[in-house]
Order: structure tokens, then sequence, then C-alpha cells
């Protein structure tokens, strides 16, 4: 028999060391919660991929893997919702400045591509003003699954 | 070479590229993936290469970034790269990136080999 997805709200707060690599201490129990919870795999590879370009972003970008530094995760994780908080210890950034990778000029340039994907791929972001922190939300059956 | 990425085998005249990771994500290990890509038309000179992504689950944004640079070097190199076998998650990335724009995407390697 299948096992009973968990009903519980799991939390979790992080403190990452800012060194490539460190994301797995998030995403490894992350996605064990997720499949815990019941949710089905499309979301997960959402949520995964938010989650991954998130840290990233906070280790890399925002605390410029300074080891002195450090970045701060929360995690939620219910049978009809997820949420995120990665905060960094940067100097923070305007996310509206990230120009837009779908234009034609931009298209085929290495990077900058984070941001759009976890606004594709959640169902919704958040910066706070300094722009060093942001909130990820996904609520469970947000958009039809695909065919 | 440390741990090997990528594993090559022809099909007539195309290099066909499957990925030994199911989950390219790890920084190291797309730095260690472009350089062995990108050795395929630095080094060996190869023009038509298919990448056939059976069995991969996963990539980073940063992993999108070494197959924009790859496909450049190929097209500099006046080659041609096609791309299949692409999980569904995968393609919705290429899709919300626009880049299926850039990349000859097909759904299985028949259909691109015979393409070529």
């Amino acid at each position: 028999m299948a096992e009973q997805p968990s009903t519980a709200a799991w939390r979790r707060s992080v403190k990452l060391p800012s060194e490539r690599g460190s994301s797995r201490l998030v995403t490894d129990e992350l996605l064990e919660q997720l499949g815990q919870h019941g949710w089905p795999p499309d979301d997960i590879f959402a949520i995964h991929l938010a989650a991954e370009e998130a840290l990233v972003n906070a280790v890399v970008h925002g605390n410029r893997l300074d080891p002195k530094k450090t970045v701060h995760v929360e995690c939620e994780v219910s049978p009809e919702y997820v949420r995120l908080e990665v905060t960094d210890e940067g100097p923070g950034f305007d996310p509206a400045s990230v120009p837009d990778c779908t234009l034609e000029e931009r298209l085929e340039a290495p990077s900058g591509r984070g941001v759009m994907l976890m606004r594709s791929f959640m169902t919704r972001i958040a910066y706070n003003a300094k722009g060093n922190s942001v909130v990820l939300e996904k609520r469970r059956g947000d958009k039809p699954a695909a065919e | 070479m440390a741990t090997q990425r990528i594993d090559v085998t022809k099909s007539g005249d195309v290099s066909v590229v499957k990925f030994r990771d199911r989950k390219i994500l790890d920084e190291a290990a797309i730095q260690e993936l472009g350089s062995e890509l990108f050795a395929l038309v630095e080094v060996d000179n190869r023009k038509t290469i298919l990448l056939d992504f059976e069995g991969v689950e996963f990539l980073s944004s940063a992993a999108l970034g070494k197959l924009i640079t790859f496909d450049r070097k190929v097209k500099t190199s006046k080659g041609r790269l096609k791309m299949c076998g692409i999980a569904p998650g995968i393609l919705e990335v290429f899709q919300v990136t626009k880049l299926n724009k850039v990349f000859d995407i097909r759904p299985d390697a028949g259909e691109a080999l015979a393409a070529f």
C-alpha cells in the first residue's frame, strides 16, 4: 500500500555557507519533503528549479562566495503550499534591472535567466526593497497540468 | 580529464552525445561538461553533433549558459547541432527562455538524425 502523504507542515531554517554546491544542503531535504507531502513531479521540478536559481544567486551574486557571509533560508512545505525565503548578506540588486533574456538581442546571452525562471515556475515571487531577499511561493494546482 | 560527463558515439557522420548525469546543476560538473562539449568542436573538429538528453531530469540556468556557448561554437565552426530526448520540464525551461528558437530541438534521436 502506498504511504499516505504527510499533511503536517514542515518548516526548516538553515544557514548556508557561501560556497558552490551548498544549495544541496537545502534542496535534498526539500525534495524529500515535497515527495512526502504528495506534490506531483511537475511541481517538484518547478520548485527545485526555482530554489536552485534563488540559492545560487544568493551564494554567487549576493554573497559573492565570501566565506564570512551566509545565506539564510526559511522553508515551509505543506500539501497545498510551498514557501521559500532566501536572504543573502550582499548589497542587493534591482530585479527590474535584469534585461529580458527573451529579447531577440539577448536570446543567446549565456546568463541572466534565473529570475525569469523563478517567476515562470512559481505562483509568486517577491523581492524586498533592498533586493537581497526573495520569497518564492507555490500553490498546488496554480496552472493546468501540461498535456 | 576529471570525471567524464558525456559519452560520445557515432551514427553515420553524426556524433551522438549522451549525458552521464541525471541532474545537471552542480557548478563544477557544469564546468567539466562545458569543457568536454567544447573539446568536441575545438579539439576533435566534429561538425555534426546531436545532444541526446534522454535520462536527463533536471538542468539549471548555469547549464543553459554552457549549451548556448556550445551552440555558438558549433555554428562558428560551420557545424550543425541538434538536440533531442528532452524531458517535458526541461523543454518548458527552453520554451520560457525562448531558447527553443535558438536550438534545433527534435522529439527523439531517430527524427533528429534523419534531419541532419
